[in-house]
């Protein structure tokens, strides 16, 4: 399990890589939310593209990064091409309130767009 | 029915063993060469049920999770069980979104995803003595 992230504009991206579940929830929790203190940006992308596995443990991850989020008036996008991690997205319903892109470009677009 | 193929494993209650169980059971279950969707389905399914074990039936504690697969032709028959509190109440357990422990970030959609990516879920469960969760899942791509 691993955590990258990169600025692209006014977005931060946190790109998660590996598995996602209880036993790395709780690193990664900690490494987004130490992220997003010391960063500037206000919009953030999930990318899960390199993500292999995901369980409901995921869902309470982004759920929690979301209201986190929110409360600053930021913007969330999540980039996911796995079909796995797409049920769970869709079983939890954050597909309603979280786009969800196949491509980073497009995410990175979209949430540029809506600053403006 | 008899199986064709069964095994066992015992773990203790560590995180870490979340992903060694899922991929113990995929590893299992691959032998009966389902799809690649299909052993994801398998394995999201145990990791949920081993999560669960782990944190809410031995809450963090030292216990022991024991996982019994068993391989049908077609299908496979995965039992998880601990020794820990138990559920007071399976029904409300079972509902999406639920989750005995808000305080920790918890989805409760845990049971929700299992009985999504199996067939059928049944759990037993006595408080104070612990939990059994069965999953059961027919491999269609297999039916011929």
């Amino acid at each position: 399990m691993q955590i990258k992230f990169s600025n692209r504009g006014t977005t931060l991206i946190a790109s998660i890589i590996g598995e996602l579940d209880h036993h790395s929830a709780e690193y990664i929790r900690q490494k987004i939310d130490n992220e997003m203190i010391k960063s500037t940006n206000k919009n953030v992308i999930f990318d899960l593209s390199k993500l292999s596995f995901m369980d409901s443990s995921g869902i309470g991850v982004i759920m929690g990064r979301y209201k986190n989020i929110q409360r600053l008036n930021g913007k969330m996008a999540i980039v996911n091409t796995n079909a796995q991690i797409d049920r769970i997205l869709e079983m939890a319903s954050i597909k309603k309130i979280i786009p969800v892109y196949e491509k980073l470009d497009t995410a990175i677009g979209a949430l540029q767009q809506s600053v403006r | 029915m008899q199986p064709i193929n069964e095994m066992n494993l015992e773990f203790i209650s560590k995180s870490n063993n979340e992903s060694f169980a899922r991929i113990v059971a995929a590893a299992f279950v691959s032998q009966l060469d389902p799809t690649v969707e299909e052993l994801a389905d398998v394995k999201t399914a145990v990791s949920e049920a081993v999560t669960n074990a782990i944190i809410h039936g031995y809450e963090n504690t030292t216990g022991i999770v024991k996982m019994n697969c068993k391989l049908y032709k077609d299908s496979v028959e995965i039992t998880i069980t601990d020794k820990g509190k138990g559920i007071e109440n399976v029904e409300l357990a079972r509902q999406p979104l639920y989750t005995s422990r808000p305080d920790m970030e918890r989805s409760g959609m845990g049971f929700t995803v299992m009985e999504s990516f199996m067939d059928k879920v049944e759990v037993f469960s006595e408080v104070g003595k612990g939990t059994t969760v069965v999953l059961y899942k027919t491999f269609k791509s297999l039916r011929k």
